[in-house]
């Protein structure tokens, strides 16, 4: 066998290719190219996956593969039907071995190779698909190179290796309507059978099933699809890949299924995170995903966050109906809530949770103060945008202006608010005040400061929008305070300097040397 | 034509005396010419000028004028020539008519004698002067004066005259009579006539030298008188050059003299103070320092910029657009008294003015002190300190602003200089200010602390500003360089402290001196250190605490500037690095553990004065006090960010070992930590934990000091209190430690909380708005005001164009009007002619017909 390909390796491939092709004799010559795609060599088994792509694509075009339920070789070849026949049932089955390479090949530890092994895979898919190799039942009939295409889809969802790069190659036939109808059936299956047959899943092959997954995108419009890859002579109306209402029901099921699985951690983060504007949208039913989503929102930490997004949608568009939610959404409010990467997406999500004027003037308190509490705890960048955030509560809600205003209130010798207790309608928020706002008005930022402040005076009726200040990061603020103009000199330090350390009680000296 | 009404005011005013109304009273006594328009209103100041017109005389004079000028034309339309006057400056009234004439004699007589000259080429004029030719008076080199000819007509000799009218026979007998005896041959009349002109022109020429020799003398003595001249009056003619050249030399005395008239008095000077006086000033100097540093911190400046409410006009179209500058205020309430600006712009205004005068005082009184001090210093020691005492004093001038004298820092960098003495005497004086870092470096690298201080000293005098033009920008780069260099003495292994530690000293004299250049590298090395740090998260998702250049930088801004003011260009952005630090920063290592408790420490320095709140600060100690406990699910709900509740460096600061825990001693915490590469020893580890735990403490005793009197102090600090009391149960710690703790918990409980309800401010009635009417001057009555002078000039310019454009458009009807008159006029006459001559006609024709009749009759008749 190792001479064998060696003594190929010298002759030319191109030379065997015109050969088979010219000529049904010299048949043979194809088991030469398929021995050099199993070369160690990745340029000789490049330039054999390109001879084959050649060599088939042009035997599939012209028809010279057995077209039908294939017989199995050796009984052909026993048999007693012509030579034709025999020729194409032998090649349909160098076909599906060349195949399976390709297939194997798609694990290859080479970029290049792996590409090029898809690419041809695909060449194939669209060339058998317009001439299948499988007799039609009824006229008319929608066929696909299913088993071909599964082997591919199997192929990328690989277990083992991080398959991003060549499934964001794969992602571009997913524009096809019918590739990507396929893709979302044959990735359901493949999902079920890794699942059925191995008890540990990798996280690698969830990493990848998710790639593909949320690379999918349905078209909003309800729409004919027709952009196929594969072409037909005569599309027809009652294909069911012509449809979007399948196409539908087909990234459902695949949803659910993959959802239904044990995910690791990172993964739900990133579901959720696509949830509210590339899945639920393209649902059949959006419905299904309340069970998810509830218990994703009763997780915690940051993983609610998340939820709360695609809860929201459901609220709001889908009738669901959420008891506690209020409750739920005040739990979520902790001191980490300032420093967390969804900070911005939270606070917009609570902002419109917030903005009804029928809520109870007791829950509106409860969140006010609970924020400003925690406020307490904020770096500037969160601060500067939940103070607007509490004086905009205050504004929708007059019944809270108490929270800043008690003219006859009794002086108090503790805070009646209990920022232990769960039930915002038990905390007694209302029987409390802002102090917390008061003392950030000492804050060391100018403009927290300031924006604390506001309190001060009676609040003016319009609200502020926060929709600038919810992205706004620490760095930015730096950058701001770097620019901003100083209108006069730079005020100096009197006091003269005598060393690092050597300043009037100074704190620094008295904790730390120099030495 | 239109515009002969005011002229013709002018013109009748000389013409008739003054009488109570203008012209046509006296000029024009009949009634019936006059037109008066009535006036509707009397207006007092406006003056009428046409409350009185001559329409008739007016009409006629206009008349008048067409017939001249446009009858003129109209007569000659069909005249193709035209008739020139060439007189000389005829219609030129420039020239009066005396000069006129002259002119006009003058180009008579040369047209004469042009033509005279055409074609007698030969002839030369010979040009005269009294009947002498005036190339002849040219060769005798004299300026005949005027009374020259006086002279000469005076001395009328007898035989001149004889010889003029005597018609020669006197002359021709004297004559005869001389030759005679010479010779007997009898002289012909021209003979004669030669010997007396030649004589006459003897004479002549012994009087013209006479005469020279009378000018020569005249001017010898004018020069003599002169000279004298000068010496009786120190004014000497300017206009004279040659005089310039002869003056005297002023002699010793005179320069002597001069000098001491010119020389400056003696000012009077203050008096010298005493010490307590100085002490006074310096204390008076400080408190003023510390007021505006308070106005600052608590920025109210800001507002009060902003919040002037200003003047309002009733015909303010409310957009914006004003006139002019309006420095009046509208009334306006602060605290619920009125506001009277005026009293605190004045105040403001006084007070920088006195922090001057302080200044300039306090500057005095050190320079004379100083001088006072120079030669006790420089007597007592060798002559390399004579100069460095000199040096000292310039610099002393230089910098007026610093207090060395009294600061024990200084003292102790001279002695330093004394004992680095002997190196010194190696470097040389003067150094050019680096032009970039490496030739700093170049300079600095490899010396002794003593000796770097030295040069960067040096570098600042050789470039002082006042030295020459380009060192502002040197030495403002110098301190850009100095700054990069503390960075590089920062970061190397091990850190070179205590040379940055004197070179802190040097920029903040570079900062006095340029501030602005200062606060630009300092926020420069900042937003570098923010820069890498953001780049970090944004690659990495996390950050590390960055080297110990940065908290150096940290520190030194602290220095330079005052960090308490509300808004700083360089301390806020500052603050905003620190809470960055604190909050971005993974905490990995003790070294990273350190650096945070010296970052916290800088940011609790850094609000000392204004006392302001940092709930970073608080969020990491709380984490330090966190990893310095064993794990217990229950506390880490309150921390946040930096550090997790579980994980690998959750028990970083944990000690475990009783005997290091016996043996640890409290103490300062090295910055060497901050920066050490090599594992320690396990005890010495287990040292710096506890050191790192005992800072950390402190820096929580001094919040709970800081934000005791904050509103929600207890919220603040209850986490801290839970985390306490924890350590507190968990009994391993030195006692030392242990009764922090418990200091730090009895003070928290100390404060006793008091909850005041809130309260708005009482809204300030808005005052109405007092509607003043919009005074605007106005320039002239009518229509033409405009808004801004261009648009007033533009409307005048305008209404003057209507207004002349219709005066013209009246004169060319008018004229029409009169050619129509003219034309109708004419075709009566040549009508009136024609009729005339058509009659006499017939006239002759009917008496020729007549006579004809008759002499038929006759015949008749016969």
């Amino acid at each position: 066998m190792e001479l064998e390909s060696r003594t190929v390796g010298l002759r030319p491939l191109g030379h065997l290719l015109q050969a088979v092709l010219e000529n049904r004799s010299q048949a043979n010559s194809v088991f030469d190219i398929l021995a050099v795609l199993q070369s160690e060599d990745q340029e000789e088994i490049q330039e054999a996956v390109r001879t084959c792509s050649r060599l088939f694509g042009a035997l599939l075009e012209r028809g010279e593969l057995f077209v039908g339920q294939l017989p199995s070789e050796d009984t052909v070849l026993a048999g007693p039907q012509g030579a034709t026949h025999k020729y194409k049932v032998w090649m349909r089955h160098r076909y599906h071995s060349c195949c399976n390479r390709l297939g194997e090949l798609l694990a290859h530890p080479s970029f290049q190779v792996k590409e090029l092994a898809l690419k041809t895979l695909m060449k194939f898919v669209q060339l058998e698909g317009a001439q299948p190799l499988e007799k039609p039942q009824w006229e008319g009939q929608y066929l696909f190179p299913r088993m071909l295409f599964r082997a591919v889809v199997r192929g990328l969802l690989s277990p083992e290796d991080d398959c991003s790069l060549l499934l964001s190659q794969f992602c571009e036939y997913l524009e096809y309507d019918d590739i990507r109808y396929h893709t979302m059936q044959v990735a359901m299956g493949i999902m079920a059978r890794v699942i059925s047959q191995q008890a540990e899943v990798s996280t690698t092959f969830w990493n990848n099933s998710f790639f593909l997954l949320s690379a999918m995108s349905l078209p909003h419009q309800e729409c004919d699809l027709t952009n196929f890859y594969v072409k037909h002579t005569q599309p027809s109306d009652k294909w069911k890949v012509v449809h979007l209402k399948e196409h539908r029901k087909a990234f459902q099921e695949m949803w659910l299924s993959f959802l239904k699985h044990k995910l690791p951690l990172s993964l739900y983060k990133k579901v959720l995170v696509a949830m509210h504007d590339s899945i639920l949208p393209h649902l059949a039913q959006p419905t299904l995903m309340i069970d998810f989503l509830t218990s994703a929102c009763n997780m915690g930490g940051a993983i609610s966050l998340l939820a709360l997004n695609g809860l929201f949608i459901l609220i709001h568009k889908h009738n669901l109906e959420y008891p506690d939610f209020y409750k739920k959404l005040y739990g979520l409010l902790n001191p980490s809530i300032f420093h967390v990467k969804y900070r911005a997406r939270f606070f917009h999500l609570a902002d419109l949770f917030l903005s009804s004027s029928h809520l109870p003037a007791y829950l509106v308190a409860a969140f006010a103060k609970r924020l400003a509490r925690l406020a307490l705890t904020a770096p500037p960048e969160a601060l500067l945008m939940v103070l607007p955030f509490i004086c905009n509560l205050l504004r929708r809600h007059p019944a809270c202006h108490l929270l800043v205003h008690r003219p006859q209130g009794p002086e108090l010798d503790a805070d009646p608010y209990d920022p232990m207790e769960e039930d915002p309608a038990r905390s007694r928020a209302l029987e409390s005040c802002l102090w917390e706002l008061q003392t950030l008005q000492q804050h060391y930022h100018p403009e927290v400061s300031k924006a604390a402040t506001v309190i001060n005076q009676v609040l003016t009726v319009p609200e502020v929008s926060i929709a600038p200040l919810l992205e706004l990061t620490a760095y930015e603020i730096f950058e701001r305070d770097l620019k901003k103009k100083e209108p006069k000199s730079v005020p100096l330090e009197f006091i003269p300097a005598r060393g690092l350390l050597g300043q009037h009680d100074d704190l620094c000296a008295q904790l730390f040397t120099l030495t | 034509m239109g515009k002969s009404k005011p002229s013709r005011v002018r013109r009748q005013a000389p013409r008739a005396p003054a009488g109570p109304r203008g012209g046509p009273a006296k000029a024009n006594p009949n009634p019936f010419e006059v037109k008066v328009n009535r006036q509707k209103f009397q207006i007092l100041g406006r003056k009428t000028r046409h409350d009185v017109g001559l329409p008739g005389v007016s009409r006629a004079r206009a008349i008048r004028k067409r017939t001249q000028t446009l009858l003129k034309e109209y007569k000659e339309r069909n005249k193709s020539n035209v008739f020139t006057d060439k007189r000389f400056g005829e219609y030129n009234s420039n020239i009066s008519p005396e000069e006129k004439m002259m002119k006009r004699f003058a180009l008579e007589q040369q047209r004469h004698h042009e033509k005279k000259n055409i074609y007698n080429l030969n002839e030369d004029e010979e040009l005269t002067h009294y009947g002498q030719s005036l190339a002849d008076i040219e060769k005798h080199n004299d300026i005949v004066d005027s009374d020259s000819d006086t002279e000469e007509r005076g001395i009328l000799s007898a035989e001149l005259t004889a010889a003029h009218f005597g018609g020669g026979d006197g002359l021709l007998h004297k004559t005869s009579q001389l030759e005679g005896e010479d010779r007997d041959r009898p002289k012909s009349r021209k003979e004669l006539i030669e010997e007396l002109i030649a004589k006459s022109k003897q004479e002549k020429r012994e009087r013209q030298a006479q005469r020279e020799d009378a000018l020569e003398l005249t001017e010898k003595l004018d020069q003599d008188w002169k000279e004298i001249q000068t010496l009786l009056s120190r004014k000497t003619p300017k206009s004279e050059n040659r005089e310039k050249k002869e003056k005297p030399k002023p002699d010793a005395y005179d320069m002597m003299v001069r000098e001491l008239g010119f020389e400056m008095k003696a000012q009077p000077s203050n008096r010298m103070k005493t010490e307590e006086e100085l002490a006074k000033e310096e204390q008076e100097r400080l408190r003023k320092l510390e007021a505006e540093r308070l106005r600052r911190m608590l920025g109210n400046d800001e507002d009060e910029n902003k919040k002037k409410p200003k003047h309002m006009s009733a015909d303010d179209l409310n957009d914006g657009f004003i006139l002019d500058k309006d420095d009046r205020r509208l009334l306006s309430y602060k605290d619920g008294k009125m506001n009277i600006e005026e009293d605190t712009q004045e105040e403001q205004s006084k007070e920088p003015d006195s922090q001057e005068n302080d200044q300039e005082d306090g500057e005095k009184g050190e320079n004379e002190s100083e001088s006072r001090e120079d030669p006790e210093e420089s007597g007592s020691t060798d002559s390399h300190s004579d100069l460095e005492s000199n040096v000292e004093s310039e610099e002393e001038n230089e910098k007026p602003n610093k207090e060395q004298r009294y600061t024990p820092g200084k003292k102790m960098l001279s002695n330093d200089e004394k004992i680095g003495k002997a190196a010194r005497t190696e470097l040389p004086y003067t150094f050019a200010a680096p032009e970039s870092y490496k030739e700093l470096r170049s300079l600095l690298l490899g010396r002794s602390v003593e000796e770097q201080l030295l040069v960067v000293e040096r570098i600042q005098k050789c470039n002082h500003p006042s030295l020459a033009v380009g060192n502002k920008a040197k030495l403002e780069k110098l301190f850009g360089f100095l700054l990069e260099y503390v960075g590089d003495l920062a970061t190397n292994d091990p850190p070179d402290l205590k040379t940055i530690d004197k070179l802190v000293v040097q920029l903040y004299n570079l900062c006095q001196l340029f501030p602005e250049s200062a606060s630009d590298s300092i926020r420069f090395v900042l937003r570098d250190a923010m820069h890498e740090m953001e780049e970090m998260i944004e690659t990495k998702g996390r950050a590390v605490f960055p080297g110990l250049d940065v908290l150096i930088f940290l520190k030194i801004a602290g220095l330079l500037f005052p960090t308490s003011d509300f808004w700083h260009p360089v301390v806020t952005p500052a603050l905003v690095c620190m809470s960055q630090l604190l909050t971005k920063c993974r905490v990995l290592s003790l070294q990273d553990v350190v650096k945070g408790l010296f970052v916290s420490c800088l940011f609790l320095e850094y609000v000392s004065l204004s006392r302001r709140f940092i709930p970073e600060l608080i969020n990491f100690l709380l984490g330090i006090l966190y990893i310095a406990t064993p794990n217990k699910q229950s506390q880490g709900s309150a921390l946040v960010h930096p550090f997790r509740a579980l994980g690998k460096n959750s028990e970083l600061l944990l000690v475990s070992n009783k005997a290091d825990v016996s043996t640890w001693q409290k103490g300062s915490l090295s910055l060497q930590w901050a920066s050490k590469q090599s594992a320690p020893t396990a005890a010495e580890a287990n040292h710096a934990r506890l050191s790192c735990l005992a800072v950390c403490l402190a820096l929580a005793k001094r919040c709970v000091f800081m934000y005791g009197t904050l509103p929600s102090f207890h919220a603040i600090i209850r986490p801290l209190q839970a985390l306490l009391t924890e350590h507190l149960a968990d009994c391993s710690h030195p006692p030392e430690l242990q009764e922090l703790c418990q200091s730090i918990l009895s003070e928290m409980e100390s404060q006793k909380p008091l909850f005041q309800p809130l309260i708005c401010e009482k809204s300030k009635p808005v005052p109405l708005k007092l509607f003043t009417p919009q005074l605007v001057k106005v320039l002239e009555f009518g229509r033409k005001q405009g808004s801004s002078k261009e648009e007033q000039e533009r409307k005048r310019l305008i209404h003057k164009h209507r207004r002349e454009f219709k005066g013209a458009v009246r004169e060319i009807r008018k004229d029409n009007q009169f050619l129509a008159r003219m034309q109708l006029s004419e075709i009566i006459e040549r009508d009136a002619e024609r009729k005339r001559k058509v009659k006499q006609l017939f006239n002759s024709l009917a008496t020729q017909e007549g006579e004809w009749k008759a002499l038929r009759r006759k015949k008749f008749k016969k």
